[in-house]
């Protein structure tokens, strides 16, 4: 087995600025750069993770330990200060769903866009353009604009998009919780497939019950340091402790 | 390239920059579209506010400037410019294609910020389409032009067409470059779409829309005529006067000197010097723009 993501050493610092005009930046230069314009803290702190092609792993922690940072640097949206990711084929984030809908337009145009988006050719949107309307159960809906949408409707939509865009690596981060019951669960069965089909899984939820059921390896994080990697089972009674 | 997966590893994040654009034609294509679609939502006249805007915008300057302040030639005034109605709208009609697509260009990134923070695209792709869609609004007014240029006589040649080609070309690059600068910088200080505005507003008037390039020389001399004129959105407009106004007067108003040997290849070699500088800038800054939106 080949990895699907290295990722080694990689620190991340975010600068908290104070500051967003010009006018302060020159006040404080010409003070003298007394002050520390900018308060600093480290979200990643070494992190060296190694993901095998088809491995399916949660990453697990509370609130603000580095877990959606780390799928941000797994994605490309950011770049590590210091270390490198490197990830093989194509990877493609259910990374918030619908951050790349338009309410003005129709459902069908928002498939198309948020397709391209994600990654998918024209040739390829087409082609599973029906199974994206059918899997998403929008039906007759789906030429009207998605401001008419209800939110469920909505999410469902984004949901059927993201989940045939068919990339090698998929990053899930916290949107496993979709739409009603039956939805959730034909989700959650779409995932688990994809997972049988050898893709790789990276998936960031606070629903343990939920990962331990999809994944295989938990990875805890914990104030940017990889605290345990092992097992899913193992990381869940950690960090339920 | 899906399936087959002997792939190599690669490094997430780091694009090609401007190159990656042909490889996302169908994403700028389907983000164009989106604009479009969106821009009018709701309005009654619906993309027909491409015509009017102008259209006003061209009246009432025609009405100040040509009639009272005297620019049009006229019986009374022999001093004028000929056919001051289509000197004035062929300027104005690449004026609002720069303003529009540098000032949407500088928006687009931090508009556009829900997206960048969230998936990874070539986000080069943002100010390119917002210049695309000034261009496909820049084509009704086009149109509009060239009936009007039409109507007093419009007999362009060949090489007349390719000057307003080439005046585009080198706005639309300048337009580019620029957007790619402000549009970056403006994730940093917000001051920067601040700064485009006034840019904006000194551009209408620090090319020759309303008035003549001989009366900038008369005024300036030789040394500071230089300057002025090696403004790629005068040479632009200079162009555009030379395409489509010139031919509907009698020929014998005098076009700057040396516009097509020198000045036509250093708007361009500007343009594309601009374009550069701002892709250089852009990938400098993006690698932050996720934490910084």
């Amino acid at each position: 087995m080949v990895n699907a993501i290295e990722v080694s050493d990689i620190s991340k610092q975010f600068v908290l600025r104070h500051t967003r005009s010009i006018k302060e930046a020159v006040v404080w230069l010409v003070k003298g750069r007394k002050g520390d314009l900018s308060e600093k803290f480290h979200a990643l702190k070494n992190v060296s993770v190694d993901v095998k092609t088809g491995e399916t792993v949660a990453l697990l922690g509370l609130n603000g330990s580095g877990k959606s940072t780390l799928l941000k640097h797994i994605s490309g949206v950011m770049l590590p200060d210091s270390g490198t990711v490197r990830t093989r084929g194509r990877v493609a984030g259910l990374i918030e769903v619908g951050a790349g809908f338009h309410p003005d337009l129709s459902g069908r145009d928002n498939v198309f866009l948020n397709g391209a988006i994600l990654g998918m050719t024209e040739q390829q949107v087409k082609d599973r353009f029906d199974d994206i309307v059918e899997f998403s159960e929008i039906g007759q809906f789906i030429d009207t604009e998605v401001k008419f949408y209800s939110s469920g409707m909505y999410l469902r939509l984004a949901f059927s998009v993201a989940v045939h865009t068919d990339p090698e690596v998929f990053l899930i981060d916290e949107i496993l919780a979709v739409g009603d019951e039956p939805f959730q669960r034909k989700c959650i069965d779409k995932i688990q497939e994809l997972a049988r089909d050898g893709k790789t899984l990276v998936v960031v939820s606070h629903d343990l019950d939920l990962v331990s059921r999809i994944c295989d390896r938990g990875i805890l994080l914990e104030h940017g340091n990889v605290k345990f990697d092992g097992p899913i089972h193992e990381a869940v009674s950690i960090l339920r402790a | 390239m899906s399936a087959s997966s002997p792939a190599e590893l690669t490094s997430p994040g780091l694009g090609g920059g401007l190159r990656d654009i042909r490889q996302s034609g169908f994403l700028l294509k389907l983000l164009v579209r989106k604009e479009l679609k969106v821009r009018y939502r709701g309005s009654v006249l619906g993309l027909l506010w491409s015509y009017v805007k102008p259209g006003v915008q061209f009246v009432v300057f025609y009405v100040a400037l040509g009639v009272f302040l005297g620019l049009e030639r006229s019986a009374r005034n022999p001093e004028g410019l000929p056919n001051y109605a289509v000197y004035l709208f062929s300027g104005i009609v690449l004026i609002n294609f720069f303003s529009e697509a540098l000032g949407n260009a500088s928006r687009s990134i931090v508009n556009n910020g829900n997206l960048i923070k969230k998936i990874y695209l070539p986000r080069e792709l943002f100010p390119v389409a917002s210049v695309w869609v000034s261009a496909v609004h820049f084509f009704p007014q086009l149109v509009v032009l060239v009936a009007g240029c039409l109507l007093a006589g419009w007999h362009p040649s060949v090489f007349q067409l390719l000057a307003a080609v080439a005046g585009f070309v080198i706005v639309g690059l300048l337009a580019t470059g620029l957007g790619l600068l402000f549009g970056s910088a403006n994730v940093y200080f917000r001051d920067s779409e601040n700064l485009v505005d006034m840019l904006l507003m000194v551009a209408t008037w620090a090319s020759p829309v309303m008035y003549a390039w001989s009366m900038v020389e008369a005024k300036l001399g030789s040394t500071w005529f230089a300057i002025y004129q090696a403004n790629p959105i005068t040479i632009g407009v200079e162009l555009f006067h030379y395409a489509f106004w010139f031919p509907t007067t009698d020929g014998t108003t005098a076009m700057p000197p040396n516009l097509f040997t020198l000045w036509t290849p250093l708007g361009l070699v500007i343009a594309l010097a601009i374009v550069i500088l701002g892709q250089f800038t852009f990938r400098r800054l993006e690698g932050r723009f996720a934490q910084e939106l």
